[in-house]
């Protein structure tokens, strides 16, 4: 924590709050989604999978703001429900992937010469294949569904955090107050815990901010693919794929999750490039 | 060399043949390392499901599968061997560009890659030119000029989070149903390549240019930029002949990353766009657990990216006699 305000101290500029616009809507859209996640039935007008019956491919307006897919169900509600999915995976594979990689960053950054080259060679080695490809042999090994795209989508990103989570604990361990933990004879297992961890672990928490994007973005792909949720459910990707079937007739079926996944992505990647630029003590 | 002439060199910071050799031999060695790891967990992931891969295999043509025909699948693909046989079978098959036999299309894995890897050889490496042209325009035009700078990297920050199928969809709505002058989707002819390509490259020339941006703006503050001005140079041709070069660098190091983004983006795009291709291959592979034809692939796409950081590593080496020295 010293570090901390030390480092605030010789660069001022830093600890002024400034706000751009752009940093204010960002905040703004995803506190929009946070609501439609946890309370979509008060954001959404209708019911997001009732078959209404004024019709199919309703344009906007009237009682349908954002008008009426194929079936005849309320495309704005459908947006609104879509919001609880696509964070469920970005979160959910993102803690996922944080704690694989943390584990596995802190067994190679502590463990023996061995265990480390183990785990850094096997690291490359999936570092080698691309995300996507990656997500997708997980995929046919455990089948599709919302829940194994989350765990795809986990397991392919897990290797980069290990490897900032490893080179953050090899700064760590050689620092002075984990050499002065250690001569006071505090446990091995306590100064692990009290003092390498928490320290090793803040940039790989910082990074995984734009990484909750990132994932949201990947499980939508999947989806996409036909991998991720199934049909009837309101998800963002799935809607995507779904509309793209009726894109030559009316391409606004398409358009409506093509802009909450970007804005929904871009908003977050916005905040965590902040949060990063704050953390890395730059204004630029 | 003799060995003054080999200190010699190496006080004034010139590295001898001998340890470039040396560094790229490593370099080699540890490409070789990366592939025979890929290619044992591809041997671990299909002899844990080799379970059902024969039943697999004979369950597809909709029969009821007899016991001396199970044996006779087992014995095709070579499942009646001992463990260790099997692994040596298998690695000196790949070291022969044999990746194994498809399940569902029962012709070899390799075939089949090799039938559609044209297709994607020509989207991915007309999108990384795109993309890198793209990129360095972006960045030689707008390095350290307000307001034209925070505008580019707007739009570059915009397409860099916006998912690959998002884009195509743009690009499709507004080319191909509003002002419908290009095809939808196809593989024939140069127009058909045109939108998948754009999608492809978008996303990846928005990293690089934000990436090259930043180290060009880095190498306009150096003191040779200021020198090359003083003697009258025009800004232009600061740029261009002397900032470029330099910044060009990182685009080599990205090469990666650009591999990756072009190889996972390719399943997207040529999904999108109904063209056949590698990615085709590969989602059809993952939609009918054709588990061997997605290891073959994914082995393949180690290989890759192995082939092509090794000739980064290689390229570097020869460019920048610090790295050897260091």
């Amino acid at each position: 924590m010293s570090a901390f305000t030390a480092t605030a101290a010789v660069l001022p500029r830093t600890s002024r709050i400034r706000l751009r616009p752009g940093l204010i809507l960002a905040g703004l859209f995803v506190a929009v989604v946070v609501a439609a996640a946890l309370v979509p039935q008060l954001l959404a007008p209708h019911d997001p999978l009732a078959i209404g019956a004024e019709g199919a491919f309703l344009p906007s307006g009237g009682g349908h703001l954002l008008g009426t897919d194929e079936s005849g169900r309320d495309v704005l509600s459908r947006m609104v429900y879509g919001a609880r999915p696509s964070l469920v995976m970005g979160l959910g594979a993102t803690a996922i992937a944080v704690t694989g990689g943390t584990l596995l960053g802190l067994a190679a950054g502590l463990g023996s010469r061995l265990t480390e080259s183990l785990i850094m060679r096997l690291i490359d080695v999936v570092l080698s294949v691309p995300e996507l490809l990656l997500a997708l042999v997980v995929i046919t090994l455990a089948g599709a569904g919302s829940t194994n795209a989350m765990f795809a989508v986990a397991f392919a990103s897990i290797p980069s955090y290990a490897r900032i989570v490893r080179a953050q604990t090899h700064i760590v361990r050689r620092s002075t107050f984990v050499e002065a933990a250690t001569g006071l004879g505090i446990r091995r297992s306590t100064v692990i815990w009290r003092h390498v961890l928490p320290n090793a672990i803040r940039p790989v928490l910082v990074l995984s901010t734009i990484g909750v994007g990132t994932a949201i973005s990947a499980g939508a792909a999947l989806s996409f693919l036909g991998l991720g949720a199934e049909p009837p459910a309101a998800e963002w990707g799935d809607m995507l794929s779904n509309g793209l079937q009726y894109i030559s007739n009316d391409w606004f079926l398409v358009a409506v999750p093509s802009v909450a996944i970007t804005l929904t992505v871009l908003s977050i990647t916005v905040l965590g490039r902040e949060l990063r630029r704050r953390s890395e003590g730059r204004s630029t | 060399m003799t060995a003054r002439g080999a200190m010699a060199a190496r006080l004034a910071g010139h590295p001898t043949a001998v340890a470039v050799a040396k560094r790229i031999g490593v370099r080699l060695i540890a490409g070789v390392g990366v592939l025979w790891g890929a290619a044992t967990l591809s041997f671990i992931a299909l002899h844990v499901t080799a379970g059902d891969a024969a039943l697999s295999t004979v369950a597809g043509q909709g029969a009821n599968p007899t016991k001396e025909l199970l044996d006779q699948v087992r014995r095709d693909f070579g499942l009646d061997q001992p463990l260790y046989r099997q692994y040596l079978d298998y690695l000196g098959r790949l070291l022969h560009g044999d990746l194994g036999q498809s399940y569902q299309q029962r012709i070899a894995v390799s075939r089949a890659i090799t039938e559609q890897l044209g297709q994607t050889v020509q989207l991915a490496v007309s999108a990384a030119a795109v993309a890198v042209l793209l990129a360095i325009g972006a960045a030689v035009l707008t390095a350290r000029r307000r307001p034209w700078r925070s505008i580019a990297s707007g739009v570059e920050l915009t397409l860099s989070a916006t998912p690959t199928f998002v884009i195509g969809i743009v690009l499709l709505i507004v080319f191909s149903f509003t002002l419908k002058v290009l095809p939808v989707s196809g593989n024939d002819g140069p127009r058909a390549l045109i939108l998948p390509m754009l999608t492809l490259a978008l996303p990846i020339g928005a990293v690089l240019a934000q990436v090259l941006r930043s180290e060009l703006e880095e190498v306009l503050e150096q003191p040779f930029i200021l020198t090359a001005r003083s003697r009258g140079m025009r800004d232009t041709v600061v740029r261009v002949r002397h900032a470029l070069r330099h910044a060009l660098v990182q685009i080599v190091t990205m090469s990666g990353f650009v591999v990756g983004g072009l190889l996972g983006g390719a399943v997207i795009t040529e999904t999108l766009f109904v063209r056949q291709g590698v990615g085709q291959l590969m989602l059809s592979a993952v939609t009918t657990k054709d588990i061997p034809m997605v290891l073959g692939l994914v082995v393949f796409a180690a290989f890759v990216y192995v082939v092509v950081n090794l000739l980064v590593d290689i390229t570097y080496t020869l460019i920048d006699p610090r790295l050897v020295t260091r």
